[in-house]
């Protein structure tokens, strides 16, 4: 009780500070990530698509083949089903958090089947391409998920890879690993139809056993308004190496050598399929079933977690 | 990285020649070979380009080649025009008793691509080796086949 006493004596008499009520501290806070926010945007390179340096990405490939055949055990299937040239729009299920290992692998096969030669680019989050050490991200042909940059590099004649479900759909939980989850996301079909490309369904497995998801930390990602700032959905926390508690993944994290096989579907025209001027829901629905109905198949002939 | 596998067929050298310089037959005996498409006219002979492609751990490496020595019924020899940096060469010489001598040789890589280049090169070398070896036992077959066969379709002709 005295205690009290002298505390607020030394209070009134300015020797000990009131702490900033918790409105105030709120703002700073706030204050702090919108700086933040505000320079990770301004470090987010302008999409340009002749960053991408065919050179590099040839130099690099034995490098990825080494990753893909003795740390995944990539499998890749029906590359053939994409059109031999012209724009094609493939979309792709993403799975393995940050460190999307499908990703890879899919680089590796499309450049050595076509031939580094034809263009391909890959959209991603912002954020990926903010962080200084994956810059060379760019060269290998990642620009900032945008629909005015699917739009260029589609007119352009390129292959794009999209995928959908994004940070989404990459952090889901294990539990789910084997669901293709968009998130409703239906700019892809607007984009094929607006662009008249084919369509190319790619479905990946073994991603999501590359460590152990649990939670997509949604709840988190708003409570700090990392949604308005980052466009951010989720704060994930996952249990992977070698942060053992990993929450965020900003700094990625040493995948398990889980296999991975990727699927490629028959490309689909819109137009072709579902007349000139077709329900995007109804699109939507049809792709994300036929690549359900793959992932199921590709499921099936899992025997065990990580081995494959 | 250069890789070879060698082989002794029990068929003249014509007959081995003749399945080995058709494009259209390469994927019969060409061992880990997804692609073998010809992309020039002509087809066969000095500067005709074929794309090919062979399975090698996760993914399908290969380009487009193009043939740079063509010695009927001897040599065969390509260089790569694009993708992955390779010249192969396929060598047959008559041997006794009316056999064939044949001698797969590939030599591959890319420039450039430093240390994890010279390791992907070697982890990869026994795999290019047993398609090398498999395609020459293969071609051994079909030759061998071709040839009883047409023995065979002799040997009736002069029956009758």
């Amino acid at each position: 009780m005295a205690q009290m006493e002298i505390a607020e004596a030394s209070r009134r008499n300015g020797h000990v500070k009131d702490p900033p009520p918790a409105a105030e501290r709120r703002s700073l806070v706030r204050s702090v990530l919108e700086t933040v926010a505000d320079q990770v945007q301004l470090r987010i390179p302008r999409a340009d698509l002749d960053e991408r340096d065919p050179d590099f990405i040839r130099e690099r490939l034995p490098l990825l083949w080494l990753l893909a055949t003795i740390w995944f055990r990539g499998e890749v299937r029906g590359l053939g089903n994409i059109p031999d040239d012209g724009p094609v729009l493939m979309v792709g299920n993403h799975s393995g958090g940050n460190m999307t290992p499908d990703t890879l692998i899919l680089t590796l096969a499309f450049s050595a089947y076509f031939g580094v030669e034809r263009p391909f680019y890959q959209l991603a989050h912002n954020l990926v391409l903010s962080m200084p050490w994956l810059s060379d991200l760019r060269r290998f042909g990642t620009v900032a998920a945008s629909p005015a940059n699917a739009r260029r590099a589609l007119e352009a004649g390129a292959a794009l890879l999209v995928y959908p479900g994004g940070d989404y759909e990459v952090h889901r939980p294990s539990s789910q690993a084997n669901r293709i989850d968009f998130d409703e996301r239906k700019g892809f079909i607007r984009l094929a139809l607006a662009q008249h490309v084919p369509l190319v369904p790619v479905v990946s497995i073994g991603g999501q056993e590359t460590a152990l998801f649990l939670t997509r930390g949604e709840g988190l990602a708003r409570l700090l308004r990392l949604d308005r700032m980052f466009r951010l959905k989720v704060l994930p926390i996952s249990l992977a190496l070698p942060w053992i508690v990993n929450i965020g993944d900003m700094l990625g994290h040493v995948p398990l050598p889980a296999k991975i096989t990727v699927e490629v579907l028959p490309p689909i025209d819109l137009e072709a399929e579902f007349g000139p001027d077709p329900d995007v829901d109804e699109v939507y629905e049809h792709v994300t079933r036929l690549m359900q109905q793959t992932l199921d198949a590709l499921a099936e002939e899992r025997r065990l977690p990580v081995i494959g | 990285m250069r890789v070879a596998a060698g082989a002794r067929i029990a068929a003249p050298i014509e007959t081995v020649w003749e399945i080995a310089s058709d494009p259209s037959r390469a994927l019969n005996f060409m061992s880990g070979v997804t692609r073998w498409e010809v992309a020039s006219d002509p087809p066969t002979g000095l500067g005709a380009r074929y794309r090919m492609l062979m399975r090698i751990g996760s993914a399908e490496v290969g380009g487009l080649i193009e043939i740079v020595e063509w010695r009927p019924p001897h040599d065969f020899a390509w260089h790569s025009v694009t993708g992955l940096d390779q010249r192969g060469r396929l060598r047959l010489r008559r041997g006794a008793g009316g056999r064939t001598r044949a001698e797969f040789r590939l030599a591959y890589g890319v420039a450039g691509s430093g240390l994890s280049g010279w390791i992907a090169e070697h982890v990869a070398a026994p795999s290019v080796q047993r398609h090398l070896g498999r395609s020459l036992t293969q071609l051994g077959r079909l030759a061998e086949q071709e040839h009883r066969r047409t023995r065979a379709a002799r040997g009736s002709a002069v029956r009758t």
